[in-house]
């Protein structure tokens, strides 16, 4: 048998290193602010395809002048094919775009211009969808803890459902940092990473209070709190440690591959959810249990003094 | 607890392993230069547009302070549809999204041109519908000149003007698409007192009188025709003269859903306002080929590693549950590509893969804490036989409970995410409602592959693992505790 692993004694160290990765965070959120993608914030994304070289800037000029209001033009690569990505906070209409096209060809004929990927949603449709994805996460955190709470009732179900989303919020703000440090713009992708992690996270976490329910059912209620989570979370660490790690195999392969091949759209989903699954194992042991513990015990107090 | 005979393990994973053949494979007979689909396999998976490239389009009015009902929506959904078959496009997803007034259509890239102007198909789409009441079903051939995509005459090399045939009514028009007011489909008693579908249209303005008077000429002997895009939709015998604006079409013996396309379709050449694109994307497949062959490679590396790691970490059960992992991804592909004819097939996106390659991680996740369980029970001294059903039953609710969390989060996103008629859509249209719907689709199929993992989590990674694994216990190669993570025996 492995030796016990004290976790609750570790407590206030983890506290704190939450705290600082939660401030360093925040703080590089208002250095470098949040970047959101044509589908948060409207207006129009063009990508073309092209070949030999390009300048952005008579690019930009070109396509400002086009559009008729300012939009700016980028270079980049994905895989073996260059790409030129336009924005602008303009709506570009579909027949507007053919025209762009055409004239886009007509001015650089050498450089087999194709237009690979266009995207145009007015800002209000934007804004909106934005709001209808926060509200779905809202929802989503409010039906996991409404079933935590009823699931958990016997170990204080509020008290576990607060402990939970104590850890949920801690991974769904480093998910938000994640994309943030890496310049990643919020878009679909990013609802769906913080979804996924919020399971993700939730399901680590309802396994280690399953091992405390059964514990305390064994062992009676009058057992010491902190004894019976450090007991509950090494006979379940195995579980959680393995979990993580296979599941952190295969989204690492995806950033891999995807980073080998410059696919964007999957390396903004798969990096977030990386440091999603490193959290969740995180905050399930070292957050959630210790953060039950202390507050069962504080409750459990109160109940002695009256 | 009854003993699980021996043979029990051969079988189940024979029938994985055949699954997995013929999901991923497919099974085709072919005769000749035919080939027929017995089976569809993971090359007949449809491909969401980011992929395979296409356009992603909302339509809506171009006047947002017109008051739009119902029935104009669905018109407008029906006109689109119609064009849509029209240029032979059929795989196409298009929605209806009344509560926010809008219409929403995807459609793949046209396989045969490679350089197609995608952004032209959305103008053709949008275009105000032309509706025209003809006299008489009569047709004449027509010689129109052909022209570009630039609107300009084209010409043979010898500079001959090219021109195309088209259909057009022979007789003289009556009204247009300005003269209906609506069109409905009800069910209506015939003089048998059966009921039987029509289309009930309701004129307004002048085109009463004309109709009256066009009734009025063909009644008892002719027909009127009804053209939508120059399309014959309808061309019903006139019986008598309709003076009232208020005609009763009658369809024989073609079911309701036949009539309310009628009336839509009559409807969409008669929208009070005009339709244009609110929002549109368009993806070329060039990008989206070599993802989809990384996202598969992914998968292919990220199976193995698993695999290894837990066959490593578990030993025997650790086999086992490599073998109901293959089990869940097969099953995840048949569910996809419409392998059960019970179960539609479903587009399948990046992020779609992306599920299903993190279900590869998640998915071994049953049988870990299972295993977990079996080696601790080993460990305390019980029966190989003891620890696996001690293990199988205690373990169970955790299974439960943590699935059920991943359930939740994928109902929400495939309500959020997706089409605005779809089930959980519905459920959750109380709150969602007030919100537009996805302005793109690839998140949905997200959602669907990762509410399929976990169901079929339940019967792979517990049902049948827990299966084979009493079975395969029963061996006696597999009787040394160390298989399941014990002391060498």
């Amino acid at each position: 048998m492995n030796k016990q692993k004290d976790f609750i004694s570790k407590r206030r160290l983890c506290l704190i290193i939450s705290a600082c990765i939660m401030v360093v965070g925040l703080a590089m959120t208002l250095i470098f602010g949040v970047e959101m993608d044509v589908t948060f914030k409207g207006g129009t994304l063009l990508k073309y395809s092209y070949t030999g070289d390009m300048n952005a800037s008579d690019l930009s000029s070109f396509f400002t002048a086009q559009i008729g209001e300012s939009a700016t033009a980028e270079l980049s690569q994905s895989g073996d094919i260059q790409l030129i990505n336009v924005y602008s906070t303009a709506v570009v209409e579909s027949d507007q775009q053919v025209e762009i096209d055409k004239a886009f060809a007509e001015k650089y004929p050498d450089n087999e211009i194709s237009l690979v990927n266009s995207n145009s949603i007015t800002s209000k449709v934007g804004s909106l969808f934005f709001v209808k994805c926060l509200v779905a996460t809202a929802l989503a955190c409010l039906f996991l803890v409404l079933f935590i709470a009823l699931r958990f009732s016997k170990i204080g179900g509020w008290t576990a459902g607060l402990a939970a989303v104590a850890a949920l919020a801690h991974d769904l703000l480093i998910v938000f940092f994640t994309f943030v440090i890496f310049r990643i713009p919020l878009n679909d992708n990013f609802v769906a990473v913080m979804l996924t992690i919020l399971g993700y996270s939730l399901n680590d976490t309802i396994v280690i209070f399953d091992r405390i329910r059964e514990n305390r059912s064994v062992l009676g209620a009058k057992a010491n709190v902190n004894d019976v989570v450090n007991l509950s979370l090494n006979q379940s660490f195995n579980r959680t440690m393995n979990t993580s790690i296979t599941t952190g195999i295969v989204v690492l392969t995806l950033v891999v591959v995807a980073f080998a091949w410059n696919l964007d759209s999957i390396i903004s989903f798969a990096l977030p959810m990386l440091f999603g699954v490193a959290s969740g194992f995180y905050s399930s042991v070292f957050l959630c249990s210790p953060l039950w513990a202390a507050w069962t015990n504080r409750r459990l107090a109160k109940k002695e003094a009256k | 607890m009854k003993r699980t005979p021996k043979f029990v393990f051969f079988v189940v994973a024979l029938l994985i392993l055949g699954l997995a053949y013929t999901s991923f494979f497919g099974v085709y007979k072919t005769y000749g230069d035919r080939t027929d689909t017995v089976i569809r396999g993971a090359s007949d998976i449809r491909f969401g547009i980011d992929i395979r490239g296409g356009v992603d389009v909302t339509f809506g009015p171009a006047d947002a302070s017109i008051e739009v009902d119902e029935a104009n929506i669905n018109a407008i959904k029906a006109i689109i549809e119609q064009r849509l078959v029209g240029k032979n496009i059929t795989d196409y997803e298009c929605y209806a999204d009344v509560a926010n007034e809008q219409v929403i259509v995807r459609f793949p890239w046209a396989s045969d041109e490679a350089d197609y102007d995608a952004t032209a198909a959305i103008n053709e789409l949008g275009e105000t519908a032309l509706l025209a009441f003809h006299i008489g079903s009569e047709t004449k051939e027509e010689k129109v000149e052909r022209k570009d995509e630039n609107g300009e005459v084209m010409k043979d090399e010898d500079g001959n003007i090219l021109y195309d045939t088209v259909t057009k009514p022979a007789g003289e028009l009556v009204l247009t698409g300005e003269g209906v007011a609506k069109a409905t489909a009800r069910w209506q008693p015939d003089e048998n007192g059966n009921t039987q579908p029509v289309v009930l249209l309701e004129l307004q303005g002048d085109a009463i009188k004309a109709f009256a008077d066009a009734t009025a000429k063909q009644a008892g002997k002719g027909t009127i025709s009804i053209w939508l895009d120059e399309q014959l939709l309808s061309d019903p015998q006139v019986n008598d003269p309709i003076t009232s604006g208020e005609a009763v079409i009658t369809l024989g013996n073609s079911d309701y859903s036949y009539a309310q396309e009628l009336a839509n379709k009559i409807n969409a050449g008669a929208l009070p306002f005009e339709i244009e694109a609110k929002s549109f994307a368009t993806l070329a497949p060039t990008l989206g080929e070599k993802a989809l062959e990384a996202m598969v490679l992914a998968a292919l590396i990220g199976f193995a590693l698993v695999a290894i790691y837990i066959i490593f970490w578990y030993r025997l059960p650790g086999f086992v549950a490599v073998i109901a992992l293959i089990g869940q991804m097969a099953a995840t592909v048949a569910c996809i590509s419409g392998y059960f004819s019970v179960f539609d097939s479903f587009t399948l996106t990046l992020p779609g893969i992306a599920g299903i390659i993190l279900s590869i991680g998640v998915g071994v996740d049953a049988n870990v804490i299972t295993s977990e369980r079996v080696r601790e029970e080993i460990r305390r001294g019980r029966t190989i036989d003891g620890a696996i059903s001690a293990g199988s039953k205690n373990s169970f609710w955790a299974i439960f409970d943590g699935n059920i969390t991943v359930l939740i989060v994928s109902v929400v996103l495939m309500g959020v995410f997706g089409p605005p008629s779809g089930f959980w859509a519905t459920i959750l249209s109380p709150i969602l409602r007030w919100f537009p719907t996805s302005t793109t689709g690839m998140v949905y199929s997200f959602g669907y592959t990762l509410f399929i993992g976990v169901v079929l989590n339940f019967i792979m990674g517990v049902a049948m693992s827990r299966l084979m694994l009493r079975s395969v216990s029963r061996l006696k190669i597999c009787r040394n505790p160390w298989l399941y993570g014990g002391e060498r025996a």
